[in-house]
């Protein structure tokens, strides 16, 4: 059976029923960081605590990469096979902006302001079969 | 004590396969020494920076082993002003009187790849395609344009702007006029950047032979004087490259932080510069970055840049030498060649690229990740 693992410890909640980013939250200035954090980049504070986001947000800016990334970039993709993908900050109510994927790579399909989904995929196949799963933004249907 | 530039010395940018990068250092430092009069031993001191080209104190291995303190500076894109702020320091504090900062470098074609770790961020961040400077400053402009009212058609004629200045400059790497079309036309790489919008990694040298301004008549006729030399990281809430999230909070860049502090040192305003170079890793960039460091209102650009303004004959002249749009960027060697070319322009030795109108006042500004900004005033 496929083995599915997180491209990261701690980047999100996984296994879970309904996967989420995790922050880390400042206990004296009550800013959010992502990925969560051992100190709060806003007041150098120690005192922080994990919380999950928001899995719904607005779109704050986006392109499109459109050649393929020299290493450390790791998918399946060959140059011959390679997608433009989309890139995008997602502003999530009370937490932070986030960057990541889009699972959209038309730019007349994306604009400043749409609301998009946080999503959990499979990302790449490893050579033993396991499937590394990583988080992108959605268009809200 | 006020510090003076009283010799300059550039290797051609652009891609020279019979030389190393220290070579072409050796060769830039030579042209330095001779501009000031001066042998390698008349040298006190050094501060120099390459990213991809080995150690700039190697650069003693060509000049010669004279036993003078070679300091090697690591700072990104800020590396050329990193090398100068230190410098600047180091005369100004008495220490020495007279020293070189040199900056040289070698890349191989196509876009920089960057480790996370180094920065501290994960490896799922590059596994994933986000650690790309291309992107950010696509996503950037994209917003600035979204919310300044910047149009396409005016990144366009950014890079065609550069092109004809590269064109003037001997020393340039791009020396082909293209039309808006064409620029606008070209393949897309990052939205809404096309291949023509973005510079490319290159090679070249710059060396700078800096001395204690009461010493420099000594040396040369045309005396340049470094009236203020700034580096700046960014604050929380700043919009940077190589961020995998960024605060809903927003503030002012390290650009708009180390302009600010230049000013103040110099006792001049953004109305007093005459002549400007600032960094156009990408056309958007030159865009934001005018407002950023203090030239105009966020969304005047527009109308600035297509009135000309922007050009070497208009009234705030940018990157007349090209910048990096023309000259690629050899990172240890691409803020100082603003100096350089600022140094020509205030002697009035720019050739076909020279700014009318005997310019006094001349300004540089470099930005790289992950979030720092430099920034250096001459004056004649
Ligand atoms: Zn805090």
């Amino acid at each position: 059976m496929t083995r599915q693992v997180p491209i990261a410890e701690g980047l999100f909640t996984w296994p879970a029923a309904r996967p989420a980013l995790l922050a880390s939250r400042c206990k004296k200035c009550g800013v959010a960081s992502f990925p969560a954090a051992q100190s709060c980049m806003a007041c150098s504070s120690q005192d922080v605590a994990p919380e999950e986001l928001p899995g719904r947000g607005t779109l704050w800016t986006w392109t499109i990469q459109r050649f393929m990334p020299k290493t450390p970039y790791r998918s399946n993709e060959t140059p011959e096979t390679f997608k433009p993908y989309g890139v995008g900050y997602l502003e999530l109510p009370g937490g932070v902006r986030v960057e990541g994927r889009l699972t959209e790579n038309d730019p007349a399909k994306l604009h400043i302001g749409m609301e998009m989904d946080v999503v959990f995929a499979p990302y790449r196949t490893e050579d033993n079969g396991d499937e590394v799963i990583s988080f992108f933004f959605q268009p809200v249907a | 004590m006020d510090v003076a530039i009283v010799g300059i010395g550039i290797h051609p940018f652009g891609r020279t396969p019979s030389r190393s990068g220290l070579q072409q250092g050796a060769y830039a430092s030579r042209l330095a020494l001779q501009d000031a009069g001066i042998e390698w031993r008349d040298i006190e001191f050094a501060f120099g920076g390459s990213v991809s080209a080995g150690s700039a104190d190697a650069l003693v291995n060509e000049l010669g082993l004279t036993g003078i303190p070679f300091i090697n500076v690591a700072n990104g894109c800020a590396t050329g002003g990193s090398s100068l702020i230190s410098a600047f320091n180091a005369i100004k504090s008495g220490q020495y009187d007279i020293g070189m900062v040199a900056g040289f470098d070698k890349h191989d074609r196509g876009a920089f790849n960057a480790d996370p770790e180094a920065l501290g961020i994960g490896q799922w961040y590059g596994e994933t395609g986000l650690m790309m400077t291309t992107q950010f400053f696509a996503m950037k402009i994209q917003k600035y344009m979204h919310d300044h009212g910047i149009s396409t058609d005016t990144l366009a004629r950014v890079s065609e702007k550069a092109f004809i200045n590269g064109s003037k400059n001997p020393n340039a790497w791009r020396r082909e006029p293209l039309g808006v079309e064409e620029i606008a036309d070209s393949m897309m790489v990052n939205d809404p950047l096309t291949k023509f919008m973005f510079c490319s990694p290159s090679e070249g040298a710059v060396s700078l032979v800096l001395c204690r301004a009461d010493h420099a008549t000594r040396y040369t006729d045309t005396p340049v004087y470094l009236k203020a030399a700034t580096l700046k990281s960014r604050r929380f809430g700043s919009f940077e490259v190589f961020a995998p999230s960024q605060a809903l909070e927003q503030a002012d860049g390290p650009t708009v932080d180390a302009a600010r502090a230049a000013f103040e040192m110099a006792g001049v305003g953004p109305r007093d510069i005459d002549v400007l170079q600032l960094q156009d890793t990408e056309a958007g960039a030159e865009i934001m970055h005018m407002a950023e460091n203090g030239f105009c209102e966020h969304g005047e650009q527009e109308a600035l840049i297509r009135a000309g303004a922007t050009h070497i004959g208009g009234a705030m002249p940018v990157n007349t030498d090209g910048g990096c749009l023309a000259n690629g960027e050899p990172i240890g060697a691409s803020g100082l060649r603003q100096v350089y070319e600022n140094v020509l322009q205030l002697r009035g030795q720019a050739g076909g690229h020279q700014v009318p109108g005997d310019p006094q006042l001349a300004y540089t500004h470099v930005y790289g990740a992950p979030g720092i900004s430099a920034v250096t005033i001459l004056q004649k």
